[in-house]
């Protein structure tokens, strides 16, 4: 039997618009997953540490403040270094084109969802993408 | 008024005939039901002098100024800082250049937040949504070769406000101008922090300790300062309703009020430098009946409730920015068309200062020619469209009158439940107003989802295969080097002996009741950084933990 899809919700840095975050968070649960929202101002440690800490199967970040090229690929790598490397990444936000083609090709995320992105779109592609854990 | 209902009823048996369905699905972007005609019956009862007034006078419905826009256009305002001191600086240079009239500084998060470049909750951030401001030796830059007698700057700044504006007044002693002379603004609105917009450093009542603590300093030294802008800008882009943002906002203004008052100030000695800072989003005539009701509602409360004397702490007077939450990744350039409407709403509304968003704004920081676009807008607006010839146009309208009286009705609904709640903090605490914003901003999606509210070229008008070629600003990664070598070279060079004696000062006056502003200008002359400064006083005061609502 598997489980629900877990989902956490971060927000990294010192950036407060939490809105984006906020709406996908209860899109989310609303469409059946397990959600955990981190809350505002985290460093890339304390969302690893809740991801691994969590349980998650999906880690998503929403990013505005322009950080997203340090931000995805310390993530990223502090999964990976505490054997959490299965947990995927996604995230969205204020992320111009390129350096979205380039986080997704380096595989600092699996996907990236910027500004207009109707929430059915984000929530088929966990659906998809994201297979929950065995119990 | 018998035969005009009569004839009224018998005109919508007809409309109704000719279109059973017409009367769903007419809404403002609030949700407020709007009918398909208004007429004289909806102005049944109507007091001219007692809801609108005359302009300049008492209930200032109709505007602030008795000339309004004839006597003098609202201040062309864009908000803009990027990477350094150095780079904005040229870019405000510019602006003026092109004919803006004011300046309005955007910091980066570290700065808003309190740190210093070179802390390590800094990294990735500095000079990204804004310029990068750790100490006095930036200010003097950023204002380098710009009389800060001639123009007035507005400094969209809250947890740190004190210390910025600080510097801002010992970098205008530097240009030999007394603070007596500077105008502008420091945003300093706490309270929409933790309601909204995030940005927060101590805790609701040390916070309101600093306030207070400007608004003393302020009145006395730097008489000509707004000493804050109570802003629902972040309300509404966070994802509240029209309604929400007039409410939230005003609620917020009489909390200053109260906490001014009960701080042992006249309520006169302070009110007249309270300013305003609205959104202006797309529904067009429910942004100008939210401006309206707002300069009437302020006007009331201020003179019947807490008995300010002075005409001036009766006017609302505000400045605008149109949504950055309308705009669109997709089609970037319908930006400029929403912007320009939204423009034209602040404009019909009787705004004092407006800031015109930037096309490219959704992607990232407006490039020089994105923003000449959006300066271009208000140009347009005030010296082409005619709409400046006439003091509120649409007083009197059927429909705008109604929609005011509307507005001010939802509005006193909120503020007796914000009572209720036992005030403002109070909410706040209790996740009241960041529960109803996420409430509305998830109605507002799903509407949008099911294409109840179209988007055009989001949920309506794609262009598949879209490819966005407009030019976007990119911050090198190396401004963030040289501004953490900056600051350390700076640590380096003064005179740390004094720096640590105003610290320790500062935290002894913060542990006391004295005024901060004095403590902090000494810290801030002597090269202190924001980050030391604002450390010291999270000693004394702590910092605050939200707890987190969706």
């Amino acid at each position: 039997m598997t489980r629900k899809i877990r989902v956490l919700v971060a927000k990294p840095g010192l950036d407060g618009h939490d809105r984006g975050a906020k709406v996908v968070a209860r899109a989310l649960r609303d469409a059946g997953m397990e959600v955990i929202y981190t809350g505002l101002h985290q460093t890339p440690e304390q969302i690893v540490q809740a991801a691994i800490q969590e349980d998650v199967d999906v880690v998503g970040i929403s990013i505005l403040s322009g950080a997203h090229m340090t931000v995805f690929p310390k993530v990223k790598k502090l999964l990976e270094e505490r054997g959490a490397g299965d947990i995927i990444v996604m995230g969205g936000g204020i992320i111009p084109d390129d350096d979205k083609k380039e986080l997704i090709k380096k595989g600092y995320a699996a996907e990236l969802f910027t500004p207009g992105t109707p929430l059915e779109e984000i929530i088929e592609w966990v659906q998809k993408n994201v297979k929950p854990k065995e119990y | 008024m018998s035969d005009l209902k009569k004839a009224y009823e018998e005109w919508y048996k007809k409309y109704q005939e000719r279109c059973p369905d017409c009367d769903e699905d007419f809404v403002t972007i609030s949700g407020e039901p709007i009918k398909s005609l208004y007429t004289p019956l909806d102005m049944e009862g109507l007091d001219y002098l007692e809801k609108l007034g005359f302009p300049g006078e008492y209930p200032f419905t109709r505007g602030i100024h008795y000339n309004m826009y004839r006597g003098k256009v609202w201040t062309f305002r864009q908000f803009s800082g990027f990477a350094t001191a150095k780079e904005t600086n040229e870019r405000y240079k510019l602006l003026l250049a092109k004919g803006q009239t004011g300046l309005s500084v955007a910091f980066d998060m570290p700065t808003i937040m309190g740190y210093d470049s070179d802390h390590p909750r800094a990294e990735g951030e500095v000079g990204r949504c804004g310029v990068a401001i750790d100490s006095l030796a930036d200010m003097e830059e950023l204002f380098d070769g710009i009389p800060l007698d001639k123009v007035s700057t507005s400094m969209t700044i809250n947890g740190p406000a004190a210390v910025l504006w600080a510097m801002y007044i010992a970098c205008a002693e530097k240009q030999g101008v007394p603070s007596e002379k500077l105008s502008g603004t420091i945003q300093n609105d706490i309270l929409k922090e933790y309601i909204a917009q995030k940005s927060w450093i101590f805790p609701p009542e040390p916070s309101m300790r600093i306030i207070t603590d400007i608004f003393a300093f302020g009145a006395k030294y730097v008489p000509r300062w707004n000493t804050v802008s109570i802003s629902g800008y972040h309300i509404r882009e966070a994802g509240a309703t029209a309604v929400q943002e007039l409410a939230f906002t005003l609620a917020d203004g009489f909390a200053y009020v109260e906490a001014g008052i009960k701080a042992g100030l006249d309520v006169d000695e302070f009110a007249p430098r309270l300013s305003f800072f609205f959104n202006s989003h797309m529904d067009f005539f429910e942004e100008i009946a939210k401006f309206r009701a707002a300069r009437r509602i302020w006007a009331r409360r201020m003179k019947e409730k807490y008995g300010a004397k002075n005409p001036r702490s009766w006017l609302l007077r505000f400045h605008t920015q149109t949504a950055g939450c309308s705009l669109t990744a997709q089609q970037p350039e319908n930006n400029i068309v929403r912007t320009a409407f939204e423009a034209l709403a602040a404009v019909l509304g009787g705004t004092q200062s407006l800031h015109t968003n930037s096309m490219d704004e959704v992607l990232a920081l407006p490039t020089e020619k994105a923003v000449t676009i959006a300066l271009r807008t208000q140009q347009i607006i005030a010296h082409e469209t005619g709409v400046i010839n006439t003091i509120d146009p649409l007083g009197g309208s059927y429909f705008v009158e109604a929609l005011t009286d509307k507005m001010e009705e939802e509005a006193e609904k909120y503020f007796q439940k914000i009572e209720e709640l036992g005030g403002v903090i109070e909410a706040i605490n209790k996740g009241f107003f960041q529960q109803e914003i996420a409430d509305a901003s998830y109605r507002y999606q799903q509407a949008v989802e099911r294409k109840k509210r179209i988007i055009v070229g989001v949920n309506e008008y794609v262009e598949e295969e879209e490819k966005i070629d407009i030019p976007i600003l990119k911050i090198d990664p190396e401004v963030e080097e040289r501004q953490k070598r900056k600051v350390k070279s700076l640590r380096a060079t003064r005179d740390n002996e004094k720096v640590e004696i105003a610290l320790r000062e500062l935290k002894e006056a913060a542990r006391g009741t004295e005024n901060l502003m004095p403590y902090i200008l000494n810290a801030v002359r002597v090269y202190a950084t924001e980050g030391e400064i604002i450390q010291s006083l999270k000693e004394v005061f702590g910092e605050y933990k939200e707890k987190p609502v969706f």
